[in-house]
């Protein structure tokens, strides 16, 4: 009896109070933008709102079925990316997780580049006291650079010395996902107590073999809130190097020319899948988190 | 002002018969520089200690006696004065890994089991596998802490992981043994507990212990030899040889030959006007 009440309700029963909350605010979001269809729309569904002859339910159906609506309404975009998902073949152009396969590939080139840039640099910085004066400056002035303006610049200037294809996008992201990796390891290899690294000097260990069994392990916690951050941006790096160059291929391309005709169902649908394939990256690096956790014992 | 008490003639024999002490201070003084101008951490220390004592310092917060330990460990650098650990400098005593050092905290590394921790030094100092792994349960044993091998420190009390920690510097099997306020964090009754353990420890091991603690009764209990210490400048009151048997229990402490050292140690603090702020 004791036991029940210690272990709390049933399993069901909280993953049910999980969900309510989460459930009412994507029904009031999906509400005000049902609504928002109307005005939105106006400009194109009026004329046939008029022709079908006015009132509530004539409204309703027409702006929430136009072929290229200012705001298309949800079942739309739902409906159009379960068609490019599942209804097309993934390996033409016609599917989106092909295009998400193009953003995403080189997205986790970029990050792979950028972690590894920003732990380097970090290592670096924390061991020569000269470093932290003289390059952490430049690497936060690199982030005040808008990255549209140099994205184009940099598939240029690539492009013209013959590095075209997945580079000169992987480079985009890491330019912008090395940073937060660096901040979060300086931090990280900084975090043990004084106590932890005097012990250390007690053993007369290398600087190897304290960043190694020391500074490295303290240092995960920072490592993960800083991936995830990274994986993030990562994904926004690729799809903005898509944009300058008329890519055929990508997310960032099937927003571009869902924008150069109109059709903002597919941008929607491209942005949806974006946001997905965002989240699961984050996912997936919450999940080795959790796992190192366990692996190092780490209290839950 | 010659309330400095030099011990300067050594008066226990040192056991093993080894001419030089293990540790020994000549003048030592240890300054440090703060915005708000010179710290004396310590002045013109003088101390000598024979192998197989068990050393107390013992003073208020403030009168060097951490500093001191640390001077020792080679955590921090003497501005002035001579100190020699066996023969060597702190510095080289370091390098050769002479000595193992247990700090106010336990310092375990929370995502190293208490066997890995245990190991750590031993890992960095190069040892094999098996010797790691044999040592380790050893050392654990020794501290009472066998079976414990495979948790992790935050499943420990406070009292086991400062006995884990204990452990992790004998691992290595040095011959001095340098301790500063270990239990200071723990309540009175583990805290009776472990000085029992220290002790035991201490005679089956025979290593050179110095002991840095603000506990009178805790001091007088362990020690062979006691240190007392007054703050601004940090410097040594006077030196108490506390001659007690080896075998100590904790009904000893009611005894009056324990009460009259203890007192002492009082007056020493009180002639320093460590009770004064």
């Amino acid at each position: 009896m004791t036991e029940a009440v210690a272990s709390g309700p049933p399993a069901a029963n909280r993953w049910f109070a999980d969900a309510v909350p989460v459930a009412v605010v994507v029904a009031v979001i999906l509400l005000v933008w049902y609504a928002a269809c109307i005005p939105m729309n106006a400009v194109v569904a009026q004329g046939r709102i008029d022709a079908a002859g006015g009132g509530l339910a004539n409204t309703l159906a027409v702006s929430w079925a136009l072929d290229r609506p200012v705001i298309p309404a949800p079942h739309q975009i739902v409906i159009s990316f379960w068609n490019l998902v599942f209804a097309a073949d993934p390996t033409t152009p016609k599917s989106l997780i092909y295009h998400a396969w193009v953003t995403l590939s080189s997205a986790l080139f970029g990050f792979a580049m950028g972690v590894l840039l920003g732990v380097v640099l970090a290592i670096a910085i924390v061991h020569m006291k000269t470093l932290q004066k003289s390059l952490l400056p430049w690497i936060v002035a690199s982030q005040t650079i808008p990255i549209l303006a140099i994205a184009p610049m940099i598939i240029v200037v690539l492009g013209s010395v013959g590095i075209v294809g997945i580079l000169p996008k992987s480079l985009i992201s890491m330019y912008l996902c090395f940073f937060p990796v660096t901040i979060g390891m300086v931090k990280g290899l900084t975090s043990p107590e004084v106590m932890q690294l005097d012990l250390m000097r007690t053993y007369n260990a290398s600087a190897a073999q304290t960043l190694w069994k020391l500074r490295l392990p303290a240092s995960l916690p920072f490592l993960f809130t800083s991936l995830k951050v990274a994986v993030a941006i990562a994904l926004v790096g690729s799809i903005v190097g898509e944009l300058p160059t008329g890519a055929q291929a990508g997310l960032g391309a099937r927003m571009l020319t869902g924008s150069y005709y109109g059709q903002t169902v597919q941008i929607w649908a491209a942005l949806l899948m974006a946001s997905l394939v965002a989240g699961a990256l984050v996912w997936a690096i919450g999940a080795i988190e959790a796992g190192t956790n366990r692996m190092l014992g780490v209290r839950e | 002002m010659t309330t400095i008490v030099q011990d300067s003639k050594p008066t226990t024999a040192p056991l093993a018969g080894i001419p030089t002490p293990v540790i020994d201070a000549k003048g030592v003084t240890l300054t440090f520089s703060t915005g708000d101008g010179p710290v004396f951490a310590l002045s013109d220390v003088n101390l000598a200690i024979a192998d197989g004592e068990f050393v107390s310092l013992i003073g208020p917060s403030g009168c060097g006696k951490t500093t001191l330990l640390r001077a020792i460990a080679d955590l921090e650098q003497p501005t002035a004065g001579s100190l020699t650990v066996n023969g060597l400098t702190p510095s080289e005593a370091r390098l050769k890994q002479q000595y193992g050092y247990v700090f106010q905290a336990p310092a375990l590394y929370p995502w190293r089991t208490v066997e890995k921790n245990v190991m750590l030094p031993l890992e960095i100092m190069g040892f094999s596998r098996a010797e790691q792994g044999e040592r380790a349960r050893k050392n654990l044993a020794l501290v009472n802490l066998a079976g414990f091998e495979k948790k992790y420190p935050w499943q420990l009390s406070g009292g086991m992981q400062q006995r884990a920690s204990i452990a992790r510097a004998l691992s290595f099997d040095p011959k001095l043994l340098l301790m500063d306020e270990p239990f200071g964090a723990l309540d009175e009754i583990v805290r009776d507990s472990l000085n029992l353990q220290l002790l035991r420890l201490w005679r089956e091991t025979g290593k050179t212990v110095v002991f840095v603690t603000h506990s009178i009764p805790e001091a007088v209990f362990l020690s062979t030899k006691i240190v007392v210490m007054s703050p601004r400048p940090g410097r040594i009151i006077d030196v108490i040889d506390c001659n007690f048997p080896r075998e100590r229990g904790l009904e000893m402490r009611e005894t009056p030959e324990f009460l009259a050292v203890a007192h002492r140690v009082r007056e020493g603090l009180r002639a320093g006007h460590s009770y004064e702020d």
